[in-house]
This record gives structure tokens, sequence and C-alpha cells, in this order.
């Protein structure tokens, strides 16, 4: 995000309503990828926790909109403060707000700027939840959400993007989020899951992914949305390089897709659709930071090593033994190091900014600054998500019973489960031997019978209980009896 | 009477459920079931972590028929069952004492 970075002169700027209709479509096209998230994540778990995957993600929908209008656009976007944090009174609650007011000398209104800008924040804590998959207490999640979006997610993206922030004023090139997001989410992963610990049956049990198509799915998605993300970070001035970075994006992400094919082909023998899923999605976390700086050529480059350093990444958890569940530090984190510091290789100049890198002529000084805000995000995050989870963890217990987990976090936290394959398991079978009321099995006659055995509850609840109890066919019969 | 039980590749049931009313059995129970023989299950890789799926998909069939049929019966079901590949599953049969049909009462033979 470059507000600082202008092409346009500030005192200029009117209000275009191509940019405004461009920007409002690539904020919807952003929103997407938190629900298209949910669906990646949702698919790589077991079928116990899938909907609860969904929804640590989803949940982030409403509790980070509702923080962005009370402080979190003022934090982040407001008046800088000592170059760490934002505020401006006008844009607590959005209420001093013009409906034509520019942001910050573009051509957009700030209405729709905050609105964007919504959507980054909504994201990012939600990237955090796939670190944690199957174990964790929803209600601990939800109020790591609100805490971790409050002192860490609005502090940064203001140290990144907004006028003033330390990180923009030194020069740091983060496009769309290489480290404010990605690198600020994986890190933060990390720190969680230090506090949270490992799943039961870590590196024991076979933690499969239930349905690879969900992830497919989701991956196609999230590919789809981060147009929006990518290109609509320059907030729709029509000078090109917004059409740059949507280019930039897609070639990193195929690139990216094949790097990790190959590697996996090589190394273990087959081209999965995981790995499909997980490269393209390892392309577009690299490509974030860059994409407005790079050549096409570049973007090839960066989404290939991307694709093969995060594929190699993912193994780390098994061997040093932390339970990144679904690898948000193998492909957020490592991914947008990787992005972050490839900007100070493949940057061209003349492009987002005059920022040469090491390959076009520009020595090692943007490779320099880029390392300095990857280091300091990714200290900031780890360090703080610890403290936030450590606190959490003390106060309310951060994890579920290891029963629950055991019958799945989707029944202990939502009541549900995500699917009723009737009649296909033997214990659904049973089920409904052992529920009469449900079935055409008992006629009329019996039914006297297991109201005299059961009392006077329903018929149902009599031969639900024998279920519960032992549930073999045997001890219904003796309700029936 | 005996029991002839057939574990079996599942895209065969139907040339084996085929044979079975070919040779004249009247009755059949199946159920989806799932195992592994000597060669075990396969390797599935996700994300470089190897899992080994050691239970495979079969059908299991069961069969009640008298002594005299038994013999025969287990060379139409394997015949039928048969791909000659790894996995086809096995065929076997145990003596039954004695068999009750439900409606009518009647036992032995005249149960089947």
């Amino acid at each position: 995000m470059p507000p600082g970075i202008l092409t346009l002169a500030a005192d200029k700027a009117e209000l275009s309503p191509a940019d405004t209709g461009f920007m409002l479509i690539a904020t919807a096209l952003v929103m997407v990828m938190t629900p298209a998230l949910a669906f990646f994540y949702g698919g790589m778990v077991r079928v116990k926790s899938v909907l609860n995957m969904l929804m640590m993600s989803f949940i982030s929908l409403g509790l980070v909109t509702v923080l962005w209008v009370l402080y979190g656009f003022s934090l982040a976007f407001g008046t800088d403060h000592g170059s760490v944090i934002g505020f401006s009174g006008d844009y607590v609650g959005l209420s001093g707000i013009g409906l034509t007011e520019l942001w910050d000398g573009y051509t957009i209104p700030v209405y729709v700027f905050a609105a964007f800008q919504l959507m980054f924040a909504v994201l990012t804590p939600a990237l955090i939840s796939g670190a944690l998959a199957d174990r964790v207490k929803f209600t601990a999640w939800a109020l790591f959400v609100v805490l971790w979006a409050t002192v860490v997610y609005f502090p940064v993206a203001h140290w990144v993007w907004g006028a003033g922030g330390w990180l923009f004023e030194l020069g740091v090139i983060d496009f769309a989020g290489g480290t404010a997001v990605h690198i600020n989410a994986g890190a933060a992963a990390l720190g969680v899951i230090f506090v949270v610990g490992k799943r039961i049956g870590f590196k024991k049990d076979p933690m499969r992914p239930h349905s690879l198509p969900l992830v497919m799915l989701g991956a196609g998605l999230l590919w789809f949305g981060w147009f929006g993300f990518n290109a609509g970070s320059w907030l729709g001035n029509g000078d090109g390089v917004g059409a740059v970075a949507f280019v930039n994006t897609q070639v990193a992400t195929g690139a990216a897709m094949l790097g990790w094919l190959a590697y996996e082909k090589l190394r273990h023998g087959s081209f999965t659709t995981l790995g499909a899923a997980s490269g393209a999605v390892a392309g577009l976390v690299a490509i974030t930071p860059a994409c407005g700086s790079v050549s096409p050529l570049g973007s090839i480059a960066i989404g290939v090593i991307a694709g093969v350093l995060c594929a190699m990444a993912v193994g780390l958890k098994y061997k040093f033994g932390y339970d990144d569940s679904l690898d948000v530090v193998g492909v957020h984190l490592v991914g947008g190091v990787v992005g972050s510091l490839l900007v100070g290789f493949f940057a061209t100049g003349g492009v987002q900014s005059d920022a040469k890198g090491l390959f076009y002529g520009g020595g090692l000084a943007q490779l320099g600054k880029q390392s300095v805000g990857v280091v300091c995000v990714l200290l900031y995050s780890l360090v703080v998500s610890y403290v936030l989870a450590k606190v959490i963890d003390l106060v309310m217990g951060f994890r579920i019973s290891e029963d629950e987990e055991l019958a799945g976090v989707d029944q202990a936290a939502h009541a549900e489960t995500a699917y009723d394959y009737g009649g296909t398991g033997g214990g659904t079978a049973l089920a409904r031997t052992a529920a009469p009321a449900s079935g055409p099995a008992p006629a009329s006659g019996d039914a006297p019978a297991q109201e005299g055995a059961g009392g006077t509850a329903p018929a149902s609840q009599a031969g639900s209980s024998a279920q519960a109890q032992g549930g073999t066919p045997g001890k219904a019969k003796k309700v029936d009896a | 009477m005996k029991l002839i039980t057939a574990v079996i590749k599942p895209h065969r049931l139907d040339e084996v459920k085929e044979a079975l009313q070919a040779f004249g059995v009247h009755g059949l129970t199946v159920t989806e079931a799932s195992g592994y023989g000597r060669q075990r299950g396969h390797t599935e890789v996700y994300r470089g972590a190897e899992y080994t799926v050691d239970l495979v998909p079969k059908i299991r069939i069961e069969v009640l028929v008298e002594d005299a049929d038994a013999e025969q019966l287990l060379e139409v079901v394997v015949k039928a069952a048969r791909t000659g590949k790894i996995g086809d599953g096995k065929v076997w049969s145990v003596p039954v004492d004695e068999a009750v049909r439900v409606r009518t009462g009647e036992r032995g033979p005249d149960a089947l």
C-alpha cells in the first residue's frame, strides 16, 4: 500500500467514478478471500473439526469489522503519532468522514479506502487459525482475534502503510501485505503454537485432509480474490502499476504452483492436488509485497523460488516437533519472508518506486531495508502473539479438553457436525434401528410396549438412550421388551 | 449346512452375485467391509507427510448352503471374483449347526 508514493498531485485529485467503482469491486474480491481461506483450511482438517475451521475464519468477518469501525481504521491510518501508531478522532466510529472526502490525495473516497483496508484486517487474523486446527476453544480464539488485531495488526499496518509509519518512512516496500499480512500472521501462528501445543496424536495418528476438492475450491477462490488484494492496492490510480501488479500476481502464482509440484515429484514421486493448491497460495503470498516493483520475468523467478522453498519448509514442523497444523508458518511466514527479501533482488525501479534491487543495479540498499522490515515485524508479532496467547491461556484456558478434542471440536464448540452420511456406516444404521420414531420399522403395535418400558419418555428418546448406553441392538431390544 | 463367506473386491460384486444366482442360490447377505491381506494397503502423501492406508474397501458376501453344494459354490465364487491381481480377496466355508426361517419357523435345509 503506497499512500505516500504518489504520482498524482495531492491538491489536484478529484473523485474518479472509475477508480471508485474499481476499488469497490476490488474490496469485494478481498472480502471473498476470507471465506475462501476458510474452505482452503476446512478441507485440510478431519471431518470432526471442519466446521470449527470454517468458523475460525468466518468469525473474523464479524469481530474485526466491528473493531475496524470502532477504532481499527483510526489506529492504522489515522494521523501518525511517533511513527508507531495512528489516531484520528474523525475516524473513530467512522464518524467524521464526509461522503465525498478523498483519501490522502487519491481519487477515491475515504470510505472506500477504509472498506478496502478493512478486508485486509479481517483476513490477517483468519490466516493464523490454520495453525490451531482441532484443538482450541472458540471463545479463546475469538478473544485472541480481538486482542491481536488491536495490539498487533493495527499498529503493524500503520508502520508499513500509514503515512508517517516508521517502516514506511524507512522505504520498506510492501505493496499489498507481505510483511503486514503474511509475515505478521505466520509469526503470530508460531507464537500461539508455542502456548497451545500439539494436537493429540501429532506425528502418530494419520490426520489426512478430509476433502481435497474443498481445498482446491478454497485455493481457487483465494487466487481470484487476490487480484483485488494486489491490483487493488494501487488504489485505482490509472498509471498502469495496478495492471502490472495484476499480471505479476497471475504469473508468480502459476510459477509457484509449478515449482512446488516439481519439488514434490522429485522428492516424493507424485504431483499432488494439495501440492498444487499449496504452491499457488505460496506464490500469491510471495508476490504480494513484490507485485508492484518487479517485472513478469522476475515474478516467474519469485514464484518458482517461493514454491520450492515453501514446499521444503512445510516439513520443518515434523523435524522440530511443533504442530503448525495447516502450515501457516511454512506457507505464509516463509512465503512472506521470501517475497519481501526478493524485492531487494528483483525490484526494477520506476514502477511502484524508484528503488532498484541487487539484480538491477541498486546494490544492497533495498535488500537491507527489506530485511529490517522482515525481522522487525516477525519478532514483534511472534513475541506479542506469544504473550497474548499465554495470558488467554492463564485466564480461561486456550485449549479444549482432551475428551472434546478426541470427539471433535465441532461438537464441543458448535453443537454441530458437518456431514450426515445417512446409512453408509454401521453406527448410523444402528442409530436408525434404535430410534423407532424416525423409521417405519416399529408398527403401531410396538409403541405401547416401548412406552411401558421407557416410562413417559418418547419412543425415540428411549431408543437413543439405549444407543448411548451401549449401543448394541441387544440393548435396544431390551427396551422394546 | 455350510456358511460360505467371501471377502472380495467391490467391483466384482455384480459378477459374483450373478454367478450365485445362476448356480441357484436364493439369498445372500452383502456387507461393506474394509481390510487388508498380505500386500497391505497403500501409501498417500500430503505435503510431504506419508500416510500408510492399511484398510482398503472390500465387500463381504455371506451365503448359507447345503453341505453338498458347498465345495462347488466355493469354486463358483472364486471364479467370479478373480481378477488375477493382488487384493482379490478370500473365500471360506464353516459348518453351521442350525438355520431357522424367521417367517415360518422351518429349520435346517428347508430354511435355506
